[in-house]
């Protein structure tokens, strides 16, 4: 055990902090899904838009909160001293932590007021994903300024920049100013979800994809020993190519909100193409495990990296890919090809990252040296987390094809078309077994929850830990 | 200004490929640095590309123009049909008819929809419908709700109101009153003004062109124009 760095404490407040909020997502997710199959279900009580909302807002803070734990645990090490500003970065993180408890009460209890600028400044804005309330995207942009902030000036004292660390400058730049892209309001609907798609898509689709690509980076270093050379070398591959077809990928989004035409072969094509860096990123994994023969000091961390990068091309490149050409998307647009392409994407490419970094994180924390950290309560939920997903994923792929042929391509995009679909056994069964595998993550969450408690304290673990080490 | 697809992908890739070589001549292509160039040139060229479609797509869809009419078009009778030359459905403007039993002046108009576009974003209609397809998929599609023959054919009996918009005013003000099957529409206190804004930007929204989504809807035709 090494002795932590304040930057490093703080890291496991936003870990800690990001882990309870998965739990929110995993419970009003839940909820939602049981609306699907008995829409009476609190319904006028908390309805499913609030729940939705809240199921998806809990996963984009809790998933950030966890790249800022990531950049805090590392910005150190990889400087060789303390976050410049640390005072000011534990302010932001109560700050955030404040402004979330603010809003999801607000959430709760006012749910939508009325039809006035007011009700978007304070209690929520109405844009799918960056539902939070204006004042609230003014918080997340002061604690975005204050993590950016840090990295800077401690490069900068460091006096020396590391091409991680010049790519992650470059990367919290634009992924922070896009922000500010989705802060106005607009009655044009179409000049609306133009911008707002730059928040969306750029975020996930580019920048955190790359953001993730250097937390990774700096895990593989440290957990595997991975050369330098060869991790900056495939960073500045991967942001080529996230870069190189993620941008105008973005294109994929103005096919239908009456934008140009010519988006339909230009997000087409380069949409197409977006797969290439997450095949690049596999390639890389199983030459590292074959490279280590899957042995290292900290087993989940490794696990979940593999997870990060296969479930990552999946989820994100084959679902993606399935519905993202206007041949197909005239159709799926809008469907539960949507959700099950998300819930997997999601899952791949962010939530496994985080486990990962996490994972590593608490190894570096209670492990001694010489230990590895290991056990049985990780691969349960592993296995249970991973199986579930691709439940739920499988049962939403089957209910997003029904709707998709059922409303869209035979009975032409009505209100009734789309009753008939969902009333449709094809779409009805897939919502049960969706519910099914959503309670089957949720135990295996608390699986989850219950080995990072107590991962590298329990005393049988202690024990394998000697006889491994 | 014309702008084709496939002469931006060209463009683009082929910029970055030249440049990025260019510049990273004399290294080696396992260095780093290599791909360092790569990557930066790549980036720059699409950010770029970027930019420059982006100006010219909101110059094109912004209020009044040929994609996105000016909010007075709700005045008008709005249809949905097939155009064979483009291969694909689009909204199409017939006679004067009003809405709400009047003709709202231009600016009047304006004030409407963006009313109603406000009161769409404070009751967060996205988290369970889609608008031009984007948003949650608890409930249907709005993009063309203005047309949709269910109005006419259950809400305005159900509702006894004399009108289409009457009925779509009455239904959204008292939602769950009128379910049309399991899953109901909260009620989300709407006032009768909201109400009506709303309405109208259903219209207004049935109005842009979106390339002919959705697809296959059924046909409404509009009586002879006169633009």
């Amino acid at each position: 055990m090494e002795r932590l760095y304040e930057s490093q404490k703080l890291a496991l407040w936003y870990f800690w902090t990001a882990i309870l909020l998965f739990g929110a997502q995993v419970l009003f997710g839940l909820i939602a899904a049981y609306q699907f199959i008995n829409p009476d279900f609190l319904y006028g009580v908390l309805n499913f838009m609030t729940n939705r909302m809240l199921h998806i807002n809990a996963m984009v803070v809790w998933l950030l909160m966890g790249f800022i734990g990531g950049i805090y645990w590392f910005l150190p090490v990889e400087t060789g001293r303390e976050v410049v500003g640390i005072r000011l970065g534990k302010l932001a993180y109560f700050a955030f932590v404040g402004a979330v408890v603010i809003v999801v009460l607000v959430y709760l209890l006012k749910q939508f007021g009325s039809g006035e600028m007011l009700t978007l400044w304070f209690i929520t804005e109405g844009r799918e994903y960056i539902e939070a309330p204006r004042w609230a995207d003014i918080g997340i942009v002061a604690v975005a300024l204050t993590v950016a902030y840090n990295v800077i000036a401690t490069t900068l004292a460091s006096k020396k920049i590391t091409g991680i660390l010049g790519v992650l400058i470059v990367d919290l730049a634009a992924l922070f100013g896009l922000y500010l892209a989705g802060m106005f309001f607009t009655p044009n609907i179409t000049v609306d979800q133009f911008w707002w798609w730059w928040v969306v898509h750029l975020w996930v689709e580019a920048t955190w994809e790359v953001l993730v690509g250097v937390l990774m980076g700096w895990l593989l270093m440290h957990l595997l020993g991975t050369p330098r050379k060869i991790i900056e070398a495939w960073l500045y591959v991967e942001v080529m190519l996230v870069f190189g077809t993620g941008i105008l990928g973005l294109g994929h989004h103005y096919y239908w909100i009456g934008t140009p035409e010519y988006w339909l072969g230009i997000g087409g094509f380069f949409s197409s193409l977006e797969p290439l860096p997450l095949v690049a990123m596999v390639v890389h994994a199983v030459y590292d495990a074959g490279v280590h023969k899957l042995q290292t000091v900290n087993r989940p961390a490794l696990f979940w990296a593999f997870a990060q990068a296969f479930g990552n091309l999946f989820g994100a490149g084959v679902w993606g890919f399935m519905h993202t050409l206007p041949q197909i998307n005239l159709y799926s647009h809008g469907t539960q090809m949507a959700a099950a392409h998300g819930h997997l994407a999601f899952f791949g490419a962010y939530v496994a990252a985080n486990l990962a970094l996490f994972y590593f994180i608490l190894g570096k924390t209670r492990v001694k040296e010489g230990y590895i950290l290991n056990g049985t309560p990780w691969r349960i939920a592993y296995v249970g987390l991973i199986i579930s997903m691709f439940g739920m994923v499988a049962a939403l792929t089957v209910a997003g094809f029904a709707q998709t042929m059922i409303e869209r391509a035979t009975l032409g995009s009505t209100w009734d078309a789309y009753i008939q679909a969902q009333m449709h056994p094809w779409m009805e069964e897939a919502f049960r077994w969706r519910m099914f595998f959503g309670l089957f993550f949720a135990l295996s969450y608390l699986i989850l929850l219950y080995d990072l408690i107590t991962a590298g304290r329990r005393v049988e673990q202690v024990k394998e830990a000697k006889v491994a080490g | 200004m014309g702008i084709g697809w496939l002469e931006v992908v060209i463009a683009t890739l082929f910029v970055s490929i030249v440049v990025s070589l260019i510049l990273a001549r004399g290294r080696h292509w396992l260095e780093p640095s290599f791909w360092k160039v790569a990557a930066t040139i790549t980036s720059s060229v699409m950010v770029i590309a970027l930019i420059l479609l982006s100006v010219d797509t909101v110059r094109k869809v912004s209020v009044g123009s040929k994609r996105v009419p000016h909010p007075s078009v709700i005045n008008k009778e709005i249809g949905y049909v097939y155009n064979a030359e483009r291969m694909a459905m689009e909204p199409v403007f017939g006679k004067e008819v009003g809405l709400f039993g009047k003709v709202w002046s231009p600016e009047e108009a304006e004030k409407l929809i963006t009313k109603g576009k406000l009161v769409i974003q404070s009751r967060n209609c996205m988290d369970c419908h889609t608008l031009l397809g984007n948003g949650a998929y608890y409930a249907p599609d709005l993009t063309k709700s203005w047309l949709d023959p269910k109005w006419e054919k259950q809400l305005v009996p159900v509702t006894g109101a004399r009108s289409k918009e009457d009925a779509m005013k009455l239904f959204l003000m008292n939602p769950d009153k009128y379910p049309t099957w399991v899953r109901r529409m909260p009620n989300l206190k709407l006032t009768e003004e909201e109400a009506v804004a709303v309405v109208a930007y259903l219209k207004w929204m049935s109005a842009i062109d979106t390339n002919g989504f959705p697809a296959n809807f059924p046909e409404v035709k509009v009586s002879q124009a006169d633009q």
